[in-house]
């Protein structure tokens, strides 16, 4: 498996720290209701087919990037940087 | 059909006209008492224990494709009782001496061989964790030898004593730990569970959980609908999927182990090994191929296929640890499907929906748990009460903080 990071272009996944789903890019508000942190640290929707997940270019540029991945063919359709995204 | 030694010379002096298939191949019924979904090694145990244990026998296990399709046929077939964690302990302990009484019990050879376990350690620390995990397992009643280095050798001489970088302090042997026939396990099971009436019904693929006023009354299926008064899903990599069928977000995150297996050699390694230092853990099937296997890729994946960089990970480690199979060839590699929770140990619980239970997240250890885990999930669906061997397996744990984190590394699924 390769990824394209948008600073470093195409590097092969050794290279990449997996992080898991985005969702960790949501983190609820301080004082936010156990389960919303429950739902945060622990459940997930895993799904069998596109997925979101983090990964930091460790060996690289230091960045986290967001994956648009497949979790059945492992195909990629998309790399973006964290840093700066619009959410 | 009773099997035994006697039956096997008969047979074999008559040619062989006398055996009759293992278990019937029946069409689904209307409606049951129980459904299992799933037919692995946890879901045919299910079958197995709510028929024997709990006299409940008008039960169907679906499967999607054929029986022990899954991770039953996909593991590195290891068995010990080596956890730390009260809650963990107790159930593979128990699992252990279900283990040990498994082929009487079921009439069927699941070539079940305690051939003992040694966990290498290399460095001072690991050897403190060991002595200190050796002494919960004493406590639970099972059997644990700290080997210094000069006793790993008499067991494993093979061994590369002389590494600089990852040198052999010792290890700990768990003689009763070994392996099994991974195969034969689901099969004896499924054997066990249809002479009691259990309908074993294969490609059969659930696409639907019928729930009314929150409670559960059937599932739908690519053999039609099919009504229940209590279903168990009992899926392994495929939970996150089913239990949505029931409006749920389960704490799991599914990802691929490799594991390999060379040619058939003469017999080499008489233990299971595993490296301290590679996440590396290797055994001889009766076969004579090597079985070994590492590390997660570490990404979410439901591909039954994993990469190159954690195969070329293995194969170091492995030549790191014993150079002697560097001359083996690798015959075979595969990927299965890991239910991985955030604390790495599983659940087997009720859900928020009467009548529906969840047997999950197994991690990469659950051919070890089959026993134990189909006992306990027949006593949890038949008496409504959780084996107490298994009380602290509660899916709201991650809400209140109740964590069974056995290596103390976290919230993040893919490093237990």
């Amino acid at each position: 498996m390769r990824l394209t990071c948008p600073l470093c272009g195409d590097r092969d996944r050794r290279e990449f720290y997996y992080y898991g789903a985005e969702d960790y890019l949501h983190r609820p508000a301080e004082g936010a209701p156990l389960a919303d942190l429950d739902n945060y640290l622990h459940l997930r929707d895993n799904p069998a087919g596109v997925t979101k997940d983090l990964w930091y270019h460790e060996a690289g540029c230091s960045q986290w990037l967001l994956v648009t991945r497949n979790t059945v063919t492992h195909e990629i359709s998309g790399v973006e940087l964290v840093a700066g995204r619009k959410a | 059909m009773r099997y035994s030694g006697l039956k096997v010379i008969t047979e074999g002096l008559f040619g062989n006209k006398g055996w009759t298939p293992a278990w019937r191949d029946p069409a689904p019924k209307a409606e049951y008492d129980v459904i299992i979904i799933g037919g692995g090694g946890h879901g045919l145990s299910t079958a197995y224990y709510l028929a024997k244990n709990h006299g409940i026998t008008n039960i169907a296990v679906l499967e999607k494709g054929y029986l022990g399709s899954g991770n039953i046929g996909r593991n590195t077939t290891i068995v010990r009782a080596n956890y730390f964690l009260p809650g963990n302990s107790e159930f593979y302990s128990h699992s252990m001496k279900l283990w040990e009484g498994l082929e009487s019990d079921l009439n069927y050879n699941v070539m079940h061989s305690q051939r003992g376990l040694i966990n290498l350690f290399h460095s001072d620390g690991q050897r403190d964790a060991f002595v200190r995990r050796g002494n919960a397992m004493i406590n639970q009643g099972d059997d644990a030898i700290l080997l210094d280095r000069d006793g790993v050798r008499e067991h494993l001489p093979y061994l590369d004593f002389d590494n600089t970088r990852f040198p052999i302090y010792g290890g700990l042997l768990h003689p009763r730990g070994g392996s099994a026939r991974h195969d034969a396990v689901a099969w004896g099971y499924a054997r066990g569970a249809d002479q009691r009436g259990v309908d074993l019904i294969q490609n059969c693929e659930v696409n639907g959980i019928d729930i009314e006023n929150g409670v559960v009354r059937g599932v739908q299926t690519t053999r039609g609908a099919i009504r229940a008064k209590k279903v168990g899903i009992v899926v392994a990599g495929r939970s996150s999927q089913v239990a949505a069928m029931a409006g749920m977000r389960l704490p799991i995150e599914s990802h691929v182990l490799q594991a390999f297996v060379t040619e058939g050699l003469k017999p080499v390694i008489n233990h299971v090994i595993s490296f301290g230092m590679g996440h590396f853990y290797i055994s001889q099937s009766d076969k004579g191929g090597l079985v070994f296997g590492g590390d997660l890729d570490f990404y979410a994946s439901y591909a039954s296929r994993g990469n190159l960089p954690m195969v070329e990970h293995v194969m170091e480690a492995g030549m790191t640890l014993m150079p002697m199979i560097g001359r083996a060839k690798v015959l075979r590699s595969w990927g299965g499907i890991m239910d991985m929770s955030p604390d790495g140990s599983p659940v087997i619980d009720k859900t928020h929906v009467d009548g529906l239970f969840i047997d999950c997240g197994w991690n990469y250890g659950g051919f070890k748990a089959v026993p134990a885990s189909g006992w306990c999930m027949a006593h949890l669906m038949a008496t409504g009460e959780p084996h107490e061997v298994a009380a602290k397996f509660r899916l709201d744990r991650f809400a209140t903080g109740h964590l069974l984190d056995e290596e103390g590394t976290g919230s993040q699924h893919n490093l237990h």
